[in-house]
């Protein structure tokens, strides 16, 4: 069962604004129906002002309370004032939504956009620089982007909380990883590097070589990096620790330990058998 | 919130306890508390409580022998003693088949179990549900360790032919073993282990009336496996920790009165599953079977709803007391829908807005026709809401 709160629910029981507007002088869409949410948002407009809101959306409960809640907020409004909505502010008005639920206030938002960008005639065909990223949901990166730099995301989890990206066969992942790494690479302080892929593989390399191997050999004991994927480092115990009864042990406290501690917290260290 | 009349058709998720295994499994919370390894004539009582409830088991499977059941603490734990246990045993075979609608405690598995390097083929199914048994005897060679297929769906119902496909795969090779995840057959439709030749099958107590955190394992005498619980002798060294007395007193008693009520399962219970189906695909336009007729356990049917999304279905059937369940992405918290149902190739428009009904021997008429009759207002009102009123229209006007 989700939290939803008391504004989420009495939007989605009784949504404000539900239909279209046969003479609206904009449509704003998003998402698909594969994706497995639409939405359609309709917009009269007079003297600069949205006079008149209406919307329809295929989507679950938060979705549904997303889009009318943004009817809410825009109708009477100017459209300088609508324009500078975002996601978040769609977000707040309900409450605040549960993270995974993230994506339907930022799809609510950009069906907004798409319908002013109709209106005021800007270029709204996708940019040929404007590269997919995830094919499942069709998320490009300049929405990967917006939606970094509007909720101030950190981490890949929250990028697909917000944006679906990832969330499927999540071929995707390390495109968003690299985009993430980009962005912060190119705005925080060089005191703490983020590694890309390759340089994160090279160092858990250098660590277990340098420092755990070589602890292990000490007693007879060997050990070999066999695969990464993202936190899960999988490695084979040899020699000694093989046999070991406390190879679970050596594992745990030693092994993943300090891979924690010279890199990152997240890690797990996982045996196989050759 | 109208909730006070509770109307439940999620007995696929999990059942209610029923009354008598309370009853049967209380005084084992209470005043016989002794350790069923303890010597004294205390713990005999224990002992002979777990015993029996091993023999009920036994019974409802149709085992040869007390000596082939194993108390786990779920369906999941079970699955995972008898996959790893087999192919611990087996170690130089590294192939394992399964099909791509099991149950995620299973997939998961495997998927895991890819990376340790097993080769894993899954088999697809067809769009009524059915198991493409042809790639499966195509798949099965020397080197193969394992078969694991689940018994009945937990969201379709569908149930696979158990005995043909150990057939199949003993014909191809004699040392495959088969693995049954029979979780939701359990209490549904007779289990036999030994017609249906089977060498290892699970079963979880709280989707047959018995409480939560309880399962069973059956394993063929004479099939190797490790287990996966190391520590003392308890379930003769293959699953350590003391035994959770009450919990296996009542998956016992429920596997006793499961048997009991097949009967009624085939018959009443299949009655008002029927009903439930057949008016609902006749008053609202826009719902299809996510499955073909045939071949179902008898206590579950999963309509997709057209261009509605599932869990705003769920959530205004919520508002009348009704609980169901969605293969829908938004519900699960994951953002993909339904894999069984994506593999049967059930299409987008109906994939996202799919409701599976799961009844019990609780479920009564009223409240069936209660569904029947607030469906149709549920899904006019939300149709309302949908993008796709052209689509829908032209729906209404085919089947309407
Ligand atoms: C087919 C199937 N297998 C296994 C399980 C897991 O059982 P448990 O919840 O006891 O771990 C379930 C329950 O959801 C199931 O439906
Ligand atoms: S491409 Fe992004 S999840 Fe599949």
């Amino acid at each position: 069962m989700w939290d939803y709160t008391k504004e989420v629910m009495e939007h989605y029981r009784n949504p404000k604004n539900v239909g279209k507007i046969d003479d609206a002088e904009a449509i704003g869409e998003a998402g698909s129906l594969v994706c497995g949410d639409a939405l359609k948002i309709y917009l009269k407009i007079k003297d600069n002002m949205v006079v008149d809101a209406k919307f329809q959306t295929f989507g679950c409960g938060s979705a549904v309370a997303s889009s009318s809640v943004l009817t809410e907020m825009i109708i009477g409004k100017p459209l300088d004032e609508v324009k500078k909505i975002t996601n978040k502010d769609i977000a707040d008005r309900l409450g605040g939504l549960p993270p995974e639920k993230m994506h339907c206030s930022v799809m609510g938002h950009e069906a907004l956009e798409n319908a002013l960008s109709k209106y005021f005639k800007e270029d709204v065909a996708p940019h040929e620089k404007d590269k997919m990223v995830c094919t499942c949901f069709s998320v490009t990166e300049k929405q990967i982007l917006n939606a970094i730099k509007d909720n101030n995301l950190k981490t890949l989890e929250e990028v697909t909380n917000y944006t679906k990206a990832g969330g499927a066969c999540g071929n995707c992942k390390a495109d968003i990883q690299a985009i993430l790494d980009k962005y912060y690479g190119s705005e925080i302080s060089k005191a703490k590097p983020i590694l890309t892929k390759t340089q994160r593989i090279i160092k858990i390399n250098d660590i277990i070589e340098n420092q755990i191997a070589t602890e292990l050999r000490k007693d007879g004991g060997d050990i070999d990096l066999i695969d990464i994927d993202d936190n899960k480092v999988y490695v084979e115990l040899k020699g000694c620790c093989s046999k070991c009864k406390n190879s679970t042990m050596t594992l745990k406290n030693f092994v993943e330990a300090t891979l924690r501690e010279m890199l990152d917290e997240k890690i797990e260290v996982i045996e196989v058998e050759k | 919130m109208k909730e006070k009349c509770l109307i439940y058709l999620d007995n696929n998720a999990t059942t209610r306890v029923d009354g008598q295994v309370l009853d049967a499994m209380l005084p084992f919370l209470g005043e016989n508390y002794a350790n069923p390894s303890s010597i004294y004539s205390f713990g005999g009582v224990a002992q002979k409580a777990v015993a029996k409830a091993r023999e009920q088991i036994r019974d409802f499977i149709n085992a040869k022998s007390d000596k082939e059941i194993f108390f786990t603490a779920s369906g999941s734990e079970s699955a995972n003693t008898a996959i790893r246990g087999v192919l611990e045993s087996n170690k130089p075979k590294k192939h394992i088949i399964t099909t791509k609608v099991e149950h995620p405690c299973v997939l998961n598995l495997y998927k895991t179990l890819e990376k340790q390097g097993y080769k894993v083929d899954y088999i697809g199914v067809d769009s009524n549900g059915d198991l493409n048994l042809d790639t499966l005897a195509e798949t099965v060679n020397a080197n193969t360790a394992l078969v694991s297929c689940m018994w009945a769906n937990n969201e379709t119902g569908i149930i696979f032919p158990i005995e043909k496909i150990s057939q199949i795969i003993k014909s191809k090779n004699q040392d495959t073993k088969l693995f049954v995840d029979a979780v939701q057959a359990a209490g549904k439709i007779p289990i036999d282990v030994q017609a249906a030749n089977i060498d290892l099958l699970s079963i979880s107590g709280h989707k047959f009336h018995a409480p939560k955190g309880v399962g069973a394992l059956y394993v063929k005498s004479g099939t190797l496996f490790s287990p996966l619980i190391i520590g003392g002798h308890q379930e003769r060294g293959k699953r350590a920790g003391t035994e959770n007395v009450p919990y296996i007193v009542a998956i016992g008693e429920a596997a006793r009165l499961a048997k009991e009520g097949l009967e009624y399962e085939a018959t009443e219970v299949k009655r008002l599953r029927d009903k439930l189906e057949s008016t609902i695909l006749k008053t609202v336009f826009n719902a299809r079977l996510n499955s073909g007729f045939n071949n179902r356990v008898p206590n579950t049917t999963n309509i997709g709803f057209e261009y509605i999304e599932g869990e705003l279905i769920l959530l205004h059937l919520s508002d009348f007391g009704i609980c169901a369940s969605s293969g829908s992405a938004c519900t699960s918290g994951s953002l993909e829908p339904s894999h069984v149902l994506r593999a049967m190739g059930v299409p987008f428009t109906a994939l996202h807005g799919s409701i599976r009904f799961s009844l019990s021997r609780f479920t009564t008429e009223k409240e069936v026709d209660s569904v029947i009759s607030i469906m149709p207002r549920v899904i006019e009102k939300l149709v309302k809401l949908s993008p796709f009123q052209n689509e829908l229209e032209e729906l209404r006007r085919l089947r309407g």
